[in-house]
């Protein structure tokens, strides 16, 4: 289909209407007299980077936040939207980042709590299936939530949206959590939501996504709109230019020259101790010094078992399923695997990868007790402020100095921050899990370059994310979990996004239950 | 219009030193409606509250007495508190401590033991009976998971029935008409007094000194910023390989030996023999003085000198004012509620919002 033939009239009255939207916070002001029409039947990408602005000025549409200024016009009515209530009222629905269903009751219960008593009858089941057929959106209605993957979650948030027939629909970053097939799916659905008259707000910060679905995009920066354009005709190079004020760095590679078996991953099975967690079943993978492993998968899959078992957060019975540089970690801690000379970036920055409260001196100290920083079992407080301003210096952190609580950071700094730590142990196996996932665009290209860095300085690097494309440009070799399972390790080259995306996609759809199963 | 709760970025400094004499007229003004309704004096009541015990110099001397386990024990406490290690069971460490130091005391006997050698050695004696007995909740907790709380709270009782069954028993005075209690400590083994005139001896010196070691520990020791971690971000305390088991004996210890620390003091200080009770609760308050304190040493002696200073003006309002106990237990519980309510201006700001966005 043609994207250009279905454009909305641009003369038409703009649905919803902003002018002059300000809203600030302590230390920034997050929006910045933002002005924006969203036209009837248009799909409108609000891009930016993270911390740009683009969650509160959603929030302020969506009633969750008041602006400190600022004008509204609903349908060329001026209007305070004082709460979400009132704004599903109006016909605005949202579907957020991170879903807000409980996993022990059916899908249809979770609707049914966010429609009023009058909507959620008995006919509701019917109403989803009806909904759900008529916008490609397989569901069954009296499956339980918790046995359902991200994406399939997702539909059950759509579809809650949909029943309410909007004509505003808010998307927050929705496909960080899909495989490729899924975001295709997903982009059929909103085409034909939009041919239909509904206006969608599609927020995100992937260029090429946004290329190919939006009719018409509105820049933010540093909480100010800095332009609007047709993102059709504008290439992924000019929409970056605008989203960070400077073009995009490439990464640069050399050819890889593989060393010695760094990491050895043997067989490895655990058991997860979370009721709803995944069990790793016989896990095997060799990450050779001087070479980027990657690991792709839906969330959800394995991926936060195997990393703390890698990173020695729980031990493994078996001593030899984990070899590090030799020696039989299985059994060893994290401190005495980090002894051993593996280095580990987290996919939380706050609460595990740092510690809040605490200053960056002291953060810098959180994983380098042992590395110079401690004489006699005291810590040497000036070199432990030395140290963390080195990180900041080399890595352009932005923060007030070693003494800035790590709170304080925005979270693409924090994890400049903590990926420099790390680096700066100079370590002979490298961990990375997300590491540039709420990272914006700049500190992403910066992040991924010292992966590469490192590589080529003989260090074993293993990489483990969802974003596709991440894995695909840095890694020499690619792996897919899927439900507790990696896949054999296929050299980059030889394979495709598509392929990787079965290969996610095979495994991440569930058994089907029979309907009468969990009907009450 | 409505008033909001917004979080600082930073912690505010003025907050910090604010926050104190906020919540002291805040008390004040609640103080002042009960007494008023009580048909007493308030001006007179806060005098026999806050001045009149101080008005001596024996006056002091209590008060430095009675804050001097106060700040010991809490600042023991407080090292476990910082790695989520909750020890509620101090009170029976003291006990263990007082029975340890006592026993080394009676041994001694008449046999003429310097002062400088016994001394030491009844205080080392506490601390390691304070610390062994915490050491079976530690073990517990490491060993098979059982939550210290409890365990250390229900060894309290344990220990009481301990000193209970010995001064009813083998340790009783011979000549002390069966009272159950001890002989009476040699001279030797008391603590040498500090200031003529009043009781107060150098326990006040050990205290001191405790809280200064606490100090270095937790803020320039490895393992004191490993227990910080621990409390602050468990799951960073996971990812950066510190053992948890080491808090949790770290925590306990600490507040073990401090713990059996005070009650050498006791023993050997005002009491001056074994008896029932060696402490009118020194162990629990103690909980409430590291709280205040915000678990810092410094701010730990000033919680023990606030808490001292309410006993003994609660003592001395029930005489002087004929006001009953409850009344003031309200008032110092008033007085800590505010405290601690007031922190929340230290994170916090009080921020007016209007009900309307504002229009340009």
């Amino acid at each position: 289909m043609s994207a250009a033939a279905l454009a909305p009239d641009v003369q038409a009255r703009p649905r919803l209407s902003l002018r002059g939207i300000t809203r600030a916070y302590p230390g920034v002001v997050a929006n910045d007299r933002i002005d924006l029409d969203v036209l009837p039947g248009e799909i409108h990408a609000v891009l930016g980077e993270n911390g740009a602005g683009k969650s509160t000025l959603m929030k302020i549409i969506y009633g969750i936040v008041k602006p400190d200024a600022g004008t509204m016009q609903w349908e060329g009515e001026a209007v305070r939207i004082a709460s979400p209530a009132q704004a599903r009222r109006l016909g605005l629905a949202m579907v957020f980042q991170h879903f807000s269903l409980f996993e022990t009751l059916t899908v249809a219960e979770n609707i049914s709590l966010a429609l009023d008593a009058a909507e959620a009858g008995p006919g509701l089941p019917a109403k989803i299936r009806d909904v759900s057929r008529r916008y490609g959106l397989t569901l069954d209605p009296a499956r339980l939530v918790h046995a359902m993957s991200i994406g399939e979650r997702q539909r059950v948030e759509i579809v809650r949206c949909l029943l309410q027939a909007p004509r505003v629909l808010i998307m927050d970053e929705p496909t960080s959590v899909l495989t490729p097939q899924a975001v295709l799916r997903l982009f059929d659905t909103l085409r034909q939501l939009a041919d239909e008259g509904c206006s969608i707000l599609y927020i995100s910060h992937k260029l090429d996504e946004i290329r190919a679905l939006c009719h018409r995009a509105t820049v933010l920066r540093a909480g100010r709109v800095t332009g609007e354009c047709d993102p059709r005709r504008e290439t992924t190079a000019t929409l970056a230019r605008m989203m960070i004020g400077a073009e995009l760095p490439h990464p640069r590679h050399r050819p890889p020259v593989a060393g010695a078996p760094a990491l050895v991953i043997d067989g490895l099975d655990l058991r997860s101790d979370d009721p709803f967690g995944t069990t790793l079943r016989s896990i095997s993978l060799t990450v050779c010094a001087g070479e980027i492993v990657g690991i792709a998968g839906v969330s959800g899959n394995g991926q936060r078992e195997l990393l703390t078992a890698l990173s020695g957060e729980r031990r493994v019975a078996r001593r030899d399923a984990i070899v590090l540089c030799g020696t039989a970690a299985g059994r060893l801690g994290a401190a005495q695997r980090r002894s051993l000379g593996l280095a580990f970036v987290p996919e939380e920055r706050l609460g595990r990868g740092a510690v809040p409260e605490m200053s960056l001196a002291e953060n810098a100290l959180l994983t380098a007790r042992h590395r110079g920083l401690v004489w006699h079992g005291l810590i040497r407080a000036d070199a432990a402020r030395s140290r963390a301003a080195e990180i900041i210096a080399s890595w352009s952190v932005k923060a007030a100095g070693p003494g800035a609580a790590a709170r304080s950071l925005s979270g693409g700094n924090l994890q400049k921050f903590i990926v420099g730590r790390e680096i700066l142990q100079g370590p002979r196996v490298l961990i990375a899990a997300q590491p540039t996932w709420g990272v914006d665009v700049g500190a992403s290209a910066q992040i991924r370059q010292a992966l590469i860095d490192l590589r080529d300085a003989g260090v074993a690097v293993l990489v483990v994310s969802e974003e596709l494309e991440e894995l695909i440009e840095i890694c020499d070799r690619l792996a897919v979990i899927a439900q507790g399972q990696l896949s054999p390790a296929r050299p980059v080259v030889e394979t495709n996004a598509e392929e990787l995306g079965l290969l996610m996609a095979g495994s991440a759809a569930m058994p089907e239950p029979t309907a009468a199963r969990g009907r009450a | 219009m409505r008033i909001a709760l917004e979080a600082r970025r930073e912690a505010s400094r003025a907050a910090i030193v604010l926050a104190p004499v906020l919540a002291t007229l805040a008390t004040l003004a609640v103080g002042f409606v009960v007494f008023e309704a009580l048909g007493k004096d308030p001006i007179a009541a806060f005098h026999a509250f806050f001045i009149q015990p101080v008005a001596t110099r024996y006056g002091v001397g209590e008060l430095l007495l009675k804050a001097s386990p106060l700040m010991l024990i809490a600042t023991g406490l407080a090292v476990g508190y910082r790695a989520n290690v909750w020890n509620i069971g101090a009170e029976g460490q003291l006990t263990l401590g007082a029975i340890a130091g006592g026993g080394l005391a009676l041994a001694a006997g008449d046999a003429r033991v310097p002062s400088a050698l016994l001394l030491p050695a009844m205080i080392v004696a506490g601390a390691l009976c304070g610390m062994a007995w915490a050491a079976i909740s530690a073990w517990l907790r490491t060993r098979f998971n059982a939550s210290e709380i409890l365990t250390s709270l229900m060894l309290v009782y344990v220990a009481n029935l301990l000193l209970s069954w010995l001064i009813h028993g083998p340790w009783r005075d011979p000549d002390g008409y069966n009272f159950p209690q001890s002989k009476q400590f040699t001279d030797a083994a008391l603590l040498p007094n500090l200031l003529s005139g009043t009781r107060l001896n150098a326990g006040l010196l050990i205290a001191l000194a405790v809280v200064a070691m606490a100090w270095l520990f937790i803020r320039r020791s490895v393992w004191g910023f490993e227990m910080r971690v621990a409390g602050l971000a468990p799951s960073a305390a996971a990812y950066a390989g510190i053992s948890s088991k080491r808090n949790v004996w770290l925590g306990m210890l600490a507040g073990g030996a401090c713990a059996g620390i005070a009650g050498v003091n006791e023993a050997a200080g005002p009491i001056g023999q074994l008896l029932p009770s060696m402490s009118p609760g020194y162990g629990f308050a103690a909980i409430i003085v590291a709280f205040v304190g915000r678990l810092h040493p410094a701010g730990i002696v000033f919680a023990s000198l606030l808490m001292s200073l309410l006993y003994l003006g609660g003592e001395s309002a029930q005489v002087n004012l004929a006001l009953p106990s409850a009344v003031t237990g309200l008032f110092q519980g008033t007085l800590l509620f505010f405290l601690l309510a007031a922190d929340v201006l230290v994170n916090y700001r009080l921020r007016v919002v209007g009900a309307r966005p504002a229009t340009p």
